[in-house]
């Protein structure tokens, strides 16, 4: 627990790699595709031959310009590649592709929303490109195995400034980047298969009542998912506290400098690692096979005009526009095709408070269920647009707009026809409901005499004759008109 | 004045490049960088100022291929040249403390 007298202030920036979704690799042509038999999307070039030579995925520069644009950043106009050693197998021509002193995108911010409704602005220092590794394979106690289908997939960096400062920001720049990379469609972001992955760098500022201090600057490496990321925020937070408080005068930055720790996903929290002097000795050089690339101005803005309305935007839009509330807004901007079906429907002539309430209820709910985006259950705007109508203009009820939503989703048809088929739109009829209320009344006496006599029973009673007027309707008629009719009938 | 090449970093070198060296080897070496070094000291003589740092040694720029898929290597094509596999794996001596 950190003493109150103390004040501490977590100082952490954010590295994040996200795998672009090209389809092939960033020097090759060899698909870019996860969970293939090893070995199999691979080229001389991928393997490390010699005299192999890259030629550059247009794609995944434009990719990178596009998140870079998104994230207000700077795209240089001229950019080029850098060699970075690097020694190990899953990398066999011995450095990796990278970004060294002109990297493609710098200096841009991103709006993480916080708790309280209010947004903060996260500096990005740099966005480069550089090539994933391959996967080296530890099962086997006596040697590695090396799958190098992954080896050249392009990976975006993008690197934080040290702005956040608990684990709600961090969390909350790392979700929303996520949403993000998505939004822009420039990767899957798929977090079980490696997609996206976080490096936090982690120290404490300190200044309790006889001096200030900063503990060392902590780098956790390769955390492939959001929960090893919090809790390897949340942990470093204490135990770099409990560490100054045992030694303030050694555990400090000035004395220690930078360390690296490791995440132990079973024990939950960080472990120490040891490594040798040399690992980051990574004597960065220009890359003689890669041209340079100039960015003109012509094709960034063809590339910022594929941008379009991000999350944030999005979201103030529906609060304000919609009147929807913070959570049913955020709900709808999760992914971008969501948001365009509900502003399609809209377009259309429907409700947007009616679109929301159907998306966000049989739609999320199958959504839940088949663990996909609510705009890719298979309802389109238009069938939204219209069963919305129809509810607006009671010619159907909202439970039976449920089912005829739960069928649309497997259906061409309309709302309409599918109402009719299934026998679910709403009795109009107002002869066909007196008839009903009438067997109703003549069926049960007693709930007749409850209802007559008043006092406790009556309401209960009320209850039971309108359901089973609703019942004889199948759940078509308005209830509001066969409360009416009934009250009419016991001569309320 | 270049740094000059002395034994020890000759040694640091090999280490980062994973070479074994013999102490002939870098005695040797000291030598015949340090000379290549001398070289570039020469060049230094120049005065650069003014002059932009050269990114590639060509004014070619923006060579790109399309996005779209080629075949690849077949598995055994890949593992031809590997001095071992295991399975569908190149199989190499244990890795151990990775870390880009």
């Amino acid at each position: 627990m950190i003493d109150t007298k103390d004040s501490v202030l977590p100082v952490i920036g954010l590295e994040i790699h996200v795998e672009l979704a090209t389809e092939t690799k960033m020097f090759c042509r060899c698909r870019n595709r996860f969970g293939d038999q090893p070995n199999t999307n691979v080229c001389p070039l991928c393997i490390g031959m010699p005299g192999s030579l890259p030629v550059m995925n247009r794609k995944a520069v434009e990719y990178a310009m596009k998140v870079g644009l998104a994230l207000n950043c700077t795209v240089a106009e001229f950019t080029k590649w850098d060699r970075k050693s690097y020694y190990y197998p899953d990398l066999p021509k011995n450095y990796q592709i990278s970004q060294y002193d002109l990297p493609l995108c710098e200096h841009g911010f991103l709006d993480i929303p916080l708790k309280d409704g209010s947004t903060k602005k996260i500096r990005v220092l740099r966005a480069h490109l550089e090539e994933d590794a391959g996967k080296n394979v530890h099962d086997n106690p006596s040697h590695t195995a090396v799958d190098l289908n992954r080896a050249g997939v392009p990976l975006l960096e993008i690197v934080s400034e040290p702005d956040m400062h608990s684990v709600e920001e961090v969390m909350g720049y790392a979700r929303s980047m996520h949403r993000l990379v998505r939004w822009l469609g420039v990767s899957e972001a798929n977090m079980q298969m490696g997609h996206m992955r976080f490096e936090p760098n982690i120290n404490l500022h300190i200044s309790s009542s006889s001096r200030t201090c900063k503990t060392p600057i902590v780098e956790v490496k390769n955390l492939n998912s959001f929960r090893a990321l919090e809790r390897t925020v949340a942990y470093e937070i204490e135990r770099q506290y409990s560490q100054w408080r045992a030694d303030p005068d050694g555990y400090s930055i000035d004395k220690l400098g930078k360390q690296n720790r490791g995440y132990d996903d079973d024990l939950g929290r960080t472990v120490f690692q040891r490594e040798k002097e040399e690992a980051h000795d990574y004597r960065y050089f220009p890359e003689p096979d890669l041209a340079a690339v100039t960015v003109s101005q012509e094709w960034r803005d063809g590339i910022s005009s594929q941008i379009g309305e991000l999350p944030l935007a999005r979201r103030a839009r529906y609060m304000k526009d919609y009147a929807l509330s913070f959570k049913e807004a955020d709900a709808l901007t999760l992914d971008c095709p969501t948001g365009e079906m509900l502003d399609a429907a809209v377009a259309a002539g429907a409700k947007a408070r009616r679109c929301a309430n159907l998306l966000l209820g049989r739609g999320s709910a199958i959504a839940n269920e088949r663990r996909c985006a609510i705009a890719e259950i298979g309802v389109t705007a238009g069938q939204l647009a219209e069963l919305a109508k129809m509810l607006d203009d009671g010619q159907i009820n909202a439970t039976a707009a449920a089912k005829v939503f739960d069928e649309l989703t497997d259906s061409d048809d309309s709302p309409r026809a599918i109402a009719e088929a299934h026998c679910l739109l709403a009795v109009t009829d107002t002869g066909q409901i007196v008839a009903w209320v009438d067997e109703a009344v003549a069926a049960n006496p007693r709930a007749v005499q409850d209802v007559k006599a008043g006092g406790k029973k009556q309401a209960r009673a009320f209850g039971f004759l309108t359901g089973q007027v609703m019942q004889k309707s199948r759940g078509a008629a308005k209830p509001e008109e066969v409360q009416r009719l009934l009250r009419q009938k016991l001569g309320d | 004045m270049a740094e000059t090449i002395d034994a020890e970093k000759v040694r640091h070198i090999g280490k980062l490049a994973r070479i074994e060296l013999s102490d002939r080897e870098v005695e040797m070496f000291s030598r015949q960088l340090g000379s290549i070094l001398e070289y570039f000291d020469k060049l230094q003589e120049l005065d650069t100022s003014g002059v932009q740092p050269m990114a590639h040694p060509t004014d070619i720029r923006n060579i790109f291929g399309d996005d779209v898929p080629h075949e690849s290597l077949s598995t055994d094509e890949a593992l031809a040249n590997a001095p071992q596999r295991d399975g569908d794996f190149f199989k190499v001596p244990k890795v151990i403390g990775e870390g880009r």
